[in-house]
């Protein structure tokens, strides 16, 4: 699967920086959101969850999409 | 978001005017998971919104929607239903909306038991017009108009609408999102007054002023603080204090309203052909 971000929307809550069981995303300077290590990912589908932005889409693929 | 999701939206508009962290979104996203699970027809579905927070949410749902008057979604929603019983409305509101502004609507609306699902998005404080306290504001909790502390105490919605005589109360919260969106869907297919008390968060308004922490810190507080209904029947009211119940909390039968107005103008067009 493939991590689809969808920056633009990102507010910078921490929501799924915190709830991230492998600690792949963190906020950047500007505190908006990124992954530091896209391999990592397990894919669990828990920040698409809970980001109350919808920044997160899990799609077929692999690696990650930024926009 | 999931593909499903985004086809329900009206993405044009996102990002959403809500702050960050606030668990609108998530109502929002349950909502929508619940109306695709059960492959409702956008134009066959109406969402009906009232004012504050929590009404933006009908602006970013592509369905046919109506942000009416405060505390009056209710009103305009039993006018639809009426007018086009066959059409799904749902109701979105907030906790001021649905019990101050229009809390004679919401009991009415749930003694009538007329078939709308309600969803109203619990976080407990006016956040748009600056944090002032709602009816369902806990007691002991600070706002900006209980400064040394809310000495109030809250109404539990759920049993506002029982007594009322709502046939469907549920409760879900933003950290239970799956649950939440699984009430929803039994709401909706429930036949009668639905009522989804979906417990969410205000960092800005309520978390700042209580030091809650962050947004993530306060959707802990929910999963820590949330009992399921299987649970909490096993646990003592003092065990139970400062705890929510979440799950399905009521269900019943009663007649429908539409149904009983179609028997009424059934009848008053047999007196006239006399």
């Amino acid at each position: 699967m493939a991590l689809e971000i969808k920056k633009e929307w990102c507010k910078g809550c921490g929501i799924c920086v915190h709830f991230c069981p492998k600690k792949v995303l963190v906020l950047d300077e500007l505190g908006k959101i990124f992954t530091r290590d896209i391999d990592k990912c397990v894919e669990c589908g828990l920040c698409e969850l809970r980001c109350p932005d919808f920044c997160f889409t899990l799609r077929k693929g692999k690696g990650e999409k930024v926009s | 978001m999931e593909q499903s999701v985004e086809k329900l939206l009206r993405t044009k508009h996102l990002a959403h005017i809500w702050c960050p962290g606030c668990g609108n979104g998530t109502v929002l996203a349950a909502t929508v998971r619940a109306i695709e699970h059960l492959g409702l027809d956008q134009d066959k579905t109406v969402i009906v919104s009232g004012i504050g927070c929590s009404s933006r949410a009908s602006g970013y749902m592509n369905f046919d929607t109506l942000h009416t008057a405060h505390g009056r979604a209710l009103t305009f929603a039993t006018g639809i239903k009426l007018a086009r019983p066959e059409l799904t409305v749902i109701v979105l509101t907030g906790d001021g909306d649905a019990t101050a502004i229009g809390g004679n609507h919401f009991i009415h609306a749930a003694r009538r038991n007329i078939d709308l699902t309600t969803i109203v998005f619990n976080n407990g404080i006016y956040g748009m017009t600056g944090g002032q306290y709602s009816p369902l504001t806990p007691t002991g909790s600070y706002a900006s108009t209980a400064p040394y502390g809310h000495i109030e105490r809250p109404f539990d919605i759920a049993k506002l609408a029982i007594a009322a005589g709502a046939t469907y109360v549920a409760r879900g919260s933003a950290y239970h999102t799956k649950m939440l969106a699984d009430v929803i869907i039994k709401g909706i297919e429930h036949t009668g007054f639905s009522v989804i008390d979906a417990v969410t968060q205000c960092p800005t308004s309520f978390g700042r002023k209580n030091k809650m922490g962050a947004p993530a810190a306060m959707l802990e507080w929910q999963r820590d603080n949330a009992v399921t209904v299987e649970a909490a029947a096993k646990l003592t009211p003092e065990q139970l204090a400062g705890k929510f119940i979440i799950g399905e909390l009521h269900r019943s039968e009663a007649p429908e309203y539409v149904a009983e107005y179609d028997k009424v103008i059934a009848r008053a067009q047999k007196g006239a052909k006399k």
